[in-house]
């Protein structure tokens, strides 16, 4: 009979079964998920955790940033990425000048540190500037293509003479009229925001040309156009471009303007009315006095 | 009777997991060796989109993946002597077949040889009320069967159909469909000893695996080592193992008859030690390197030494010669082969129209014991070999792995059983009922 005694067990020679637990581990071994967690995910998450741990110091990570930084340093500063002249082009003197002085690099300069994004919405703050291409050429240079806004009329407004486009725009301040006495003047408060209707409208005026002064934007929903001789076309907030044409056929046939009026009134289309000078009015009366008399 | 069926239908589950899965381990529990092979199913035939036999006769469906082989301890007739003996067996030919597989393996189909197994041929007969064979009316006829007294402590390991008749025709194998009145089968019941059983489940459960199905060695050694025609007109296969020898006999691809001899190689061993006062692991190398059962003249020239390191000059340097070793091992060999020969007369065996026998098992590798067995079986004796499964180990497709093969094949392809078909609704206990009612009032 075999020793039952668990102690007092002979220890056979070439016993080739596994114990109980190494079998266990055999089967846990061989579980593909078990395995492929061993394999894959042990040693990934060994890995990360060691990176993680390494980098944790943060003067191991100050080393580390300075060493990278200085090794960009190096390569950004290789004389084929400096950038050494800026070349601008379609820009007057004047603005010329401006753009420089609002560049806000100091060249040179490598091209990794300019940001043309931030350069090209510099230069395109400036409100002469309409449209402008900012780029680094090969040779070491920026290039700023610029297009000028080009003035359209003076403005009198709130902060002075100013010169705007045909969109409205400002272009840039003006010292007095006779600085620009080539475009039209128009006036009133919100004048610039619909400068296309007053240059349409000037453009109606052609006629009449070397007796009109200027547009007035009156509460800023109708215009004014103002001649010399104090007169006034007082036009309507819907359609004056019609309202103006009414006005012109009836100069053209009646020499309205040349006559003695102060205001010619077609705010409302189908109501014209005529603002007289106190002569005029007189004259007005004495003639209707002798209609009246004669009758 | 139920609990078996249900035990029996939860293993055809477990398998089906296992089928699932791809891998399945197979597992024969023999007197002196423990195989283990294990199988993937992804063969081929798993994704045949066209009906019909397939290649190799329909086996190509799985794979052997791993084999192993060890030395069987604990285990006497093929019955489980030393529980945790067996059990750390069973657990190196499972670790090693696991190892060569690559995989891991959680369910197992197990054959074992031992537990005295008793065949009972069973009829049963039902009236048709629709004039039609259905599914039901196979489940009907087979619960039907009067199932005899097979005895306290006993366990039913196969309970297969083997022959259906509708009204008077009969041989039918698939009787669905048919028309008729009355339908009746002939059902082979195989009883075994429950304490096996339970041991070998001990054992099974104790290495962390699940046990899909059982077999009786005997019945796969047959399914793996006759031929098709041989299964189809009679034969029977008796697989000389190690601790008992099994036969099995079938006709119309059925076993109708199975039963052991508890008498086996080992046997044949132990005459040889105790005869030429030898320690058994020399007797086991002279039976098989010089053993035989039909001595000629040269054998008696043919000396064999029985060296020994006793010490006794004279002890140690004793010689036998071959003729003397036959005549130890044909005595007990004749012993079995009688034997066998009664238990196939018990069964009717001669009645059968064809009478192939087939010797399979490690015993039968002896040389001359064909002849042998044509004196006392008959004439018609041949030595069978498993049927070549995809992917075996040349190292395991010797006879002695013909109950392994078989196993597998079993598990590939179960021949369906009694618990294959579902209990007929009439035939539940109507106490199942008033459980279910209980359960209801004791859980609300």
């Amino acid at each position: 009979m075999r020793p039952l005694n668990p102690f007092n067990k002979p220890q056979p020679s070439n016993d080739p079964a596994p114990s109980r637990w190494s079998y266990r581990m055999e089967r846990l071994w061989l579980t593909p998920a078990f395995r492929k967690c061993v394999r894959v995910f042990l040693p990934a998450m060994l890995v990360v955790a060691g990176i993680g741990l390494y980098f944790s110091d943060a003067d191991r990570q100050k080393v580390i940033s300075e060493k990278y930084a200085e090794i960009r340093r190096s390569v950004e500063e290789r004389p084929e990425f400096m950038v050494k002249i800026m070349a601008i082009d379609g820009a007057s003197s004047g603005l010329n000048n401006a753009i420089r002085e609002v560049m806000p690099v100091d060249l040179p300069l490598s091209s990794f540190d300019l940001d043309l994004e931030a350069m090209r919405k510099q230069v395109e703050s400036l409100d002469a500037v309409k449209r402008v291409d900012v780029r680094v050429r090969a040779g070491g240079l920026l290039q700023i293509n610029v297009e000028e806004r080009v003035p359209a009329v003076v403005w009198r407004g709130p902060d002075g003479l100013e010169l705007l486009d045909v969109g409205g725009h400002r272009v840039s301040a003006v010292q007095s009229r006779a600085a620009r006495p080539d475009l039209p003047l128009i006036a009133g408060e919100g004048a610039n925001t619909a400068v296309p209707e007053a240059l349409a409208l000037l453009e109606r005026t052609s006629p009449i040309r070397d007796r009109v002064l200027g547009v007035v934007r009156i509460s800023e929903r109708r215009w004014d156009v103002v001649l010399n001789r104090d007169q006034r076309i007082m036009l309507p907030p819907l359609q004056p471009d019609l309202a103006l044409d009414r006005v012109l056929a009836l100069n053209e046939a009646q020499d309205l303007l040349k006559r003695d009026v102060t205001h010619i009134d077609i705010r409302n289309p189908d109501r014209p009315t005529l603002r007289m000078t106190s002569d005029a009015l007189t004259s007005m009366r004495e003639m209707q006095g002798i209609k009246v008399n004669s009758n | 009777m139920t609990d078996l069926y249900q035990s029996q239908r939860a293993m055809r589950n477990k398998r089906q997991a296992a089928m699932q899965r791809g891998v399945i381990a197979v597992l024969d529990v023999g007197s002196s060796k423990i195989a283990c092979l294990v199988l993937r199913f992804d063969g081929p035939e798993n994704f045949r989109d066209s009906d019909g036999i397939g290649s190799m006769a329909g086996q190509s469906s799985f794979r052997v993946i791993g084999a192993a082989t060890t030395r069987s301890r604990g285990v006497r007739f093929g019955e489980i002597d030393a529980m945790h003996e067996t059990e750390r067996a069973i657990r190196t030919a499972v670790q090693a077949a696991q190892k060569m597989a690559g995989v891991r393996v959680d369910h197992v189909i197990a054959c074992f040889a031992g537990a005295k197994p008793r065949s009972y041929g069973l009829a049963g007969s039902v009236d048709l009320h629709d004039g039609a064979v259905t599914d039901n009316c196979v489940a009907r006829v087979l619960s039907s069967c009067d199932v005899p007294d097979y005895g306290e402590n006993r366990e039913i390991l196969h309970a297969q159909p083997v022959n259906f008749a509708v009204d008077h025709r009969s041989g039918l194998g698939d009787p669905r469909g048919q028309a008729g009145n009355a339908l009746s089968v002939d059902m082979h019941m195989l009883s075994v000893d429950r304490a096996p059983i339970e041991n070998l489940l001990y054992c099974i459960k104790r290495c962390d695996l699940e046990l899909a199905g059982i077999a009786s060695s005997s019945y796969a050694a047959g399914i793996s080592s006759l031929v098709e025609d041989e299964q189809e007109l009679g034969a029977a296969c008796i697989d000389l193992g190690g601790g008992s020898t099994g036969i099995s006999i079938f006709i119309k691809k059925h076993m109708i008859y199975a039963d052991t001899v508890r008498m086996g190689g080992d046997h044949v061993t132990s005459d040889i030690s105790q005869g030429l006062q030898v320690p058994m692991p020399t007797a086991e190398r002279i039976k098989t390197f010089y053993g035989g059962v039909q001595a000629t003249g040269m054998d008696d020239r043919d000396m064999i030494d029985l060296s020994s390191d006793t010490g006794d000059w004279e002890h140690d340097r004793r010689t036998v010669s071959r003729a003397e070793v036959i005549g130890v091992m044909r005595p007990r060999m004749e012993e079995i082969l009688e034997e066998v020969r009664v238990r196939l007369d018990a069964a009717g065996f001669e009645h059968l129209p064809s009478q192939r026998i087939v010797l399979t098992g490690g015993a039968s590798q002896l040389p001359g014991l064909d002849g042998l067995a044509t004196r006392i079986l008959g004439q018609q004796v041949r030595l069978g070999r498993p049927l070549r499964v995809q992917g075996l180990p040349q190292s395991v497709t010797g006879p002695s792995f013909a109950s392994a093969v078989g196993t597998c094949l079993f598990a590939a392809h179960p021949q369906d059983e009694w618990w294959d078909f579902d209990i007929p609704v009439e035939g539940y206990p109507a106490r199942s009922l008033k459980r279910a009612v209980k359960w209801f009032k004791d859980n609300w």
